[in-house]
C-alpha cells in the first residue's frame, strides 16, 4: 500500500481505492458505533422513558375544534380570570386547549399526579405551546389535533408561552395552567399554599 | 510531489480566453473569473444587509436595550434570515460552484451566457424579495409558515432566485462533463471538486423541494389553491434544512481547499473521504424531520427514522470529515517537517494567516458546538425541551455562521489574491478578523443556548411580557445571559462588517497583487501564497515512516486521534446530560 501524498486540489490518478490506515478505520468504527447508540436511545425511550411526543394525532377542522373546546369549557367551568374561563376537568379527562391570535383558552386547572389527554390545536395560524417554567414545547398546527397524555409531576401556577411567531401580537400570547397539589390545594408561584 | 502541484494536465500553452494562475499553476477561464467575482460581490452585499439586521436584532433581544419596536423586530428578523441564510450563503455557493468546476480542473465555463442569465435571475429575485420585506409586506419571518400570508411578489422573488440557482447547478454538471470530454485533467476529480459536486447534487434535490412548496404557496397567496399548514412545514423544511446540507458539503469542500492552501494538507484516504460525501447525498435530505419532531402531523416511527438520517449516517459522514480534515492537516505539516510531538504541527501552524485561523475555528466550532448540539436537540424526545426555544438558533448559528460563513470568509482571503488578483486590504485587521468573529460567535451561540435551556423563546420581541395578560418571570440569570449573548453577537456582527469592509476595499479600491517572490512576506497576501506549503523533498520516505506498522494504532496523525476522542467525550456528556434533564419534566406520551 502506498499512502497518498497529494492534496484535495490534485486529481488523484490511477486507483485510489486503497485500504485506510488502522487509525482511520478505528475512528470510523467508533463513530459508527456511537451513531447506533444515538439511534437506539430513541426507541429505548419509547419503551422505558416517560417523555415521548407520540400522542394521538388526527386531522380536525378549526371550527369543529373550537366547538369541541366550547363544549369542554361549558362542561367543567369553575370560574374566570381576566375574562378567560377557568376549567377543572376530572383526572383522566380529555382536555381541550385552543390557541388563537393572541390567546390560549381556557385556563386549565389540573391535579398533580393525575393523567389527562391534553388536546392542542390552533384556530388560525401556527402557534407554539411552551409550558413555563417546565420548558415543554409542542408545535400547534391549525387543522391538526395533537392529543398528548400528560401527567403534571409538580403543583404550581404555570404559563403557556406562544413560541411560534403568529403575528404582530405574538409576544402578548400567554396562557395559564394551574396544577393543584395531590391534596387539592393551589400553590402560588412563590411555592406557598393558597 | 509538492502540495500544490503545477504539473497536472497543464496544456503547454494558455489558450485564448484563459489566464495562468501564478500560484496554483492551473489555467483559469476568464469567464469563470468574472462569474466568481460577480457572485462573490453580491454575496458580500447580502452579508452587509444581514449583519446590520443582526446588530438591530441583538440590541432588541438584549432586554435592557430593547431597541426596535415589535413590528420592526419581526420585519428585520425576516430580512436577517433571508439575507444571510439564502442570499449571502447561496450567492457565495454559486461562486464556489463556478470556481471548483472550472479553475481547479483547468476547465472552461460550458455556458457563460446561461450562467449570466442565472445570475441576473437570482439578483432580480433577491432584490424583489428584499424590497417586499423591507416595505413591510411580508412580516412572516423567513419560514413564512402558511397560513401567515405575505405579498405574492415575496414568493415570486424567491422562486426567481431559486430558478437561477437551479440553472447554475446545471451549468456545474455541464462544466464537469465538458472538462472530462476535453481532457483538461487526468485521473479523477480532485477531492475539493468532488465535495462541491456533492453540494451541487444536494442543491438540485433541495431546489426541487423549493419549487414544490413555493410555487403552490405563490398560487395560494393569489387565492388560487389551498396549502395544508402541516404539509407546508414538511416540504418547506425539505428545502430549509436540506439547504443547510448544501452549506455543510460546500463548507467541508472549503475545509479541504484551505487545508491544502495553508498547510499543504493531504488527503488521508480518498476512498474514506469520498464515501463520507456520498453518505451526505444519500441521507441528508431526511433532515426536514428535525423541525417536525413535536408536530402533530407525523408518528414516532417516521420521526425516529428521519430525524436520525436513517441511523445517523449523515452524522457519521461529518464525524469522518471531522477526523480526516484535521488529520490531513497534521500529516501535511509533518510531511513538510513542521512540528514534532503530538501537537507541534498545530503550535507551529500559520496562525497569522486568516485563511488558516478561519479554517481551524470553522472546524472546531462547527464540530464542538454546532454538531454536538445539533444531533442532541434533533433527537426525537429531547426536542421536547428545545423546540422553538433559543437553543435552536443557538445551535444553527454555530453551524451555519461559525462553520459555513467562517469557512467562506477564510476562502475569501484567498479568493481576493487568487481570483480578483488584489492584495487583501486592511491587512492588520484581516489577520485578527477570524479571532474576533469566532470569539464573538462562540459567546453568542453558547449563551443563546443557555437562555434557551431556561425556556426563553426564539423569535420573540419581549420576554418581559409587559403587555401579556399573565406575568412571566424568567430566572434573573436570564437577563445576564441575554446581555452576554448580545455582546457576543455585537462582536461577531462587527467582525462581519469589518470583513465586508476588507472585501469591498480590496476588490474595488485594492492594490493589484503584483509579482510574488516565494519566501518573502508581503503585506496583504496570505502566507499560503507567499510561502506555498511544499512538502519536504523526501516526502515519500517521511510518509512511509509515518505509516509504518511500528507506529501502532496512533498512525500518521496521532494528535488528531487524541483530539477526536476529546470530541467524542464531550459529545457523550452533552447527549446524556440532556436525557437526564428531559427525565425531570412532566410525564408525556
Amino acid at each position: 500500500m502506498t499512502p497518498e501524498t497529494h492534496t484535495g486540489l490534485d486529481s488523484p490518478t490511477g486507483v485510489w481505492w486503497k485500504p485506510a490506515h488502522r487509525s482511520e478505520k478505528l475512528w470510523v468504527g467508533i463513530a459508527f458505533g456511537w451513531c447506533i447508540v444515538l439511534f437506539a436511545m430513541m426507541p429505548l425511550w419509547h419503551l422505558k422513558g416517560g417523555q415521548n411526543p407520540s400522542g394521538i394525532r388526527r386531522r380536525t377542522d378549526p371550527s369543529a375544534y373550537f366547538k369541541r373546546t366550547q363544549e369542554f369549557i361549558r362542561q367543567y367551568k369553575v370560574g374566570d380570570d381576566r375574562g378567560l374561563p377557568i376549567v377543572e376537568p376530572p383526572p383522566g379527562a380529555d382536555v381541550y386547549l385552543a390557541g388563537m391570535t393572541f390567546q390560549w383558552t381556557p385556563i386549565l386547572r389540573l391535579r398533580q399526579g393525575a393523567e389527562y389527554t391534553l388536546h392542542i390545536s390552533s384556530l388560525d395560524v401556527n402557534h407554539g405551546f411552551s409550558l413555563f417554567p417546565v420548558n415543554v414545547n409542542f408545535q400547534v398546527v391549525p387543522g391538526y389535533d395533537y392529543g398528548l397524555r400528560v401527567t403534571p409531576t409538580a403543583a404550581g401556577d404555570f404559563r403557556i408561552i406562544c413560541n411560534e411567531f403568529c403575528g404582530i401580537g405574538h409576544h402578548t400570547m400567554v396562557g395559564r395552567v394551574i396544577v393543584l397539589d395531590s391534596a387539592g390545594r393551589e400553590i402560588a408561584r412563590s411555592g406557598e399554599v393558597r | 510531489m509538492s502540495a500544490i502541484s503545477a504539473s497536472q494536465a497543464l496544456p503547454p500553452v494558455t489558450p485564448e480566453g484563459f489566464r495562468l494562475c501564478p500560484v496554483t499553476g492551473k489555467r483559469i477561464h476568464l469567464a469563470a473569473d468574472q462569474l466568481v467575482k460577480a457572485n462573490a460581490v453580491v454575496s458580500v452585499v447580502a452579508l452587509l444587509i444581514g449583519a446590520i439586521a443582526a446588530i438591530l436584532l441583538v440590541l432588541t433581544r438584549w432586554q435592557a436595550v430593547h431597541l426596535l419596536p415589535a413590528e420592526w423586530f419581526y420585519r428585520v428578523l425576516t430580512a436577517h434570515g433571508l439575507s444571510m441564510l439564502i442570499f449571502f450563503i447561496i450567492f457565495f455557493e454559486m461562486a464556489v460552484l463556478h470556481f471548483t468546476s472550472t479553475a481547479l480542473i483547468n476547465a472552461r465555463v460550458a455556458a457563460p451566457k446561461l450562467s449570466w442569465a442565472a445570475f441576473g435571475l437570482m439578483t432580480a429575485g433577491a432584490l424583489l424579495t428584499e424590497v417586499i420585506v423591507w416595505s413591510g409586506k411580508a412580516d412572516v419571518l423567513f419560514t413564512s409558515y402558511v397560513p401567515l400570508r405575505a405579498h405574492p411578489l415575496y414568493y415570486l422573488g424567491i422562486i426567481l432566485f431559486a430558478v437561477g440557482a437551479l440553472i447554475v447547478t446545471g451549468v456545474f454538471f455541464a462544466n464537469l462533463v465538458v472538462a472530462k470530454r476535453e481532457h483538461t485533467y487526468e485521473g479523477s476529480l480532485p477531492l475539493v471538486v468532488y465535495g462541491a459536486l456533492t453540494a451541487n447534487i444536494i442543491a438540485v434535490i433541495t431546489l426541487l423541494h423549493g419549487a414544490a412548496i413555493y410555487i403552490p404557496t405563490f398560487l395560494w397567496s393569489l387565492g388560487l389553491m389551498n396549502v395544508d399548514p402541516e404539509v407546508y412545514r414538511l416540504i418547506w423544511w425539505a428545502l430549509g434544512h436540506s439547504s443547510q446540507q448544501i452549506n455543510v458539503a460546500a463548507m467541508v469542500a472549503i475545509w479541504y481547499l484551505l487545508g491544502a492552501l495553508t498547510v499543504g494538507a493531504v488527503v488521508l484516504n480518498e476512498k474514506i473521504s469520498r464515501l463520507a460525501f456520498v453518505l451526505y447525498i444519500l441521507f441528508i435530505s431526511m433532515a426536514s424531520a428535525h423541525h417536525l419532531l413535536v408536530d402533530p402531523g407525523m408518528g414516532p416511527a417516521w420521526k425516529v427514522v428521519n430525524t436520525s438520517y436513517f441511523m445517523y449516517m449523515a452524522v457519521l459522514a461529518s464525524m469522518i470529515h471531522g477526523f480526516t480534515v484535521p488529520a490531513g492537516m497534521e500529516l501535511g505539516q509533518r510531511l513538510r517537517g513542521v512540528g514534532s510531538g503530538l501537537f507541534g504541527w498545530l503550535r507551529r501552524a500559520p496562525w497569522g494567516d486568516p485563511g488558516f485561523s478561519s479554517l481551524v475555528f470553522s472546524v472546531v466550532v462547527f464540530g464542538f458546538v454546532g454538531g454536538i448540539t445539533g444531533v442532541t436537540i434533533g433527537t426525537e424526545q429531547i426536542n421536547i425541551i428545545v423546540h422553538n426555544t433559543l437553543r435552536s438558533p443557538g445551535h444553527f448559528h454555530a453551524t451555519v455562521v461559525s462553520g459555513t460563513a467562517m469557512a467562506f470568509m477564510g476562502a475569501t482571503y484567498y479568493l481576493i489574491p487568487l481570483v480578483f488578483r488584489k492584495k487583501v486590504a486592511l491587512w492588520g485587521f484581516a489577520r485578527v478578523q477570524p479571532y474576533m468573529f469566532a470569539g464573538g460567535m462562540l459567546f453568542f451561540t453558547i449563551f443563546m443556548t443557555f437562555a434557551g435551556s431556561f425556556g426563553v423563546p426564539r423569535r420573540h420581541w419581549d420576554i418581559s411580557f409587559s403587555q401579556a395578560p399573565f406575568d412571566v418571570q424568567f430566572n434573573p440569570a436570564v437577563d445576564l445571559i441575554l446581555a452576554i449573548m448580545a455582546l457576543g453577537g455585537l462582536t461577531a456582527a462587527t467582525a462581519a462588517l469589518g470583513f465586508v469592509a476588507v472585501a469591498v476595499k480590496s476588490v474595488f479600491f485594492g492594490e493589484p497583487l503584483g509579482a510574488i517572490t516565494e519566501g518573502v512576506e508581503m503585506r496583504g497576501v496570505p502566507r499560503g501564497i507567499t510561502h506555498p506549503p511544499r512538502h519536504a523533498a523526501n516526502v515519500d520516505e517521511l510518509n512511509a515512516a509515518l505509516h509504518a506498522p511500528g507506529r501502532g494504532i496512533m498512525g500518521p496523525a496521532p494528535g488528531t486521534l487524541v483530539l477526536v476522542f476529546v470530541f467524542l467525550a464531550a459529545f457523550m456528556l452533552y447527549f446524556f446530560v440532556n436525557w437526564k434533564v428531559l427525565s425531570f419534566v412532566w410525564k408525556i406520551g
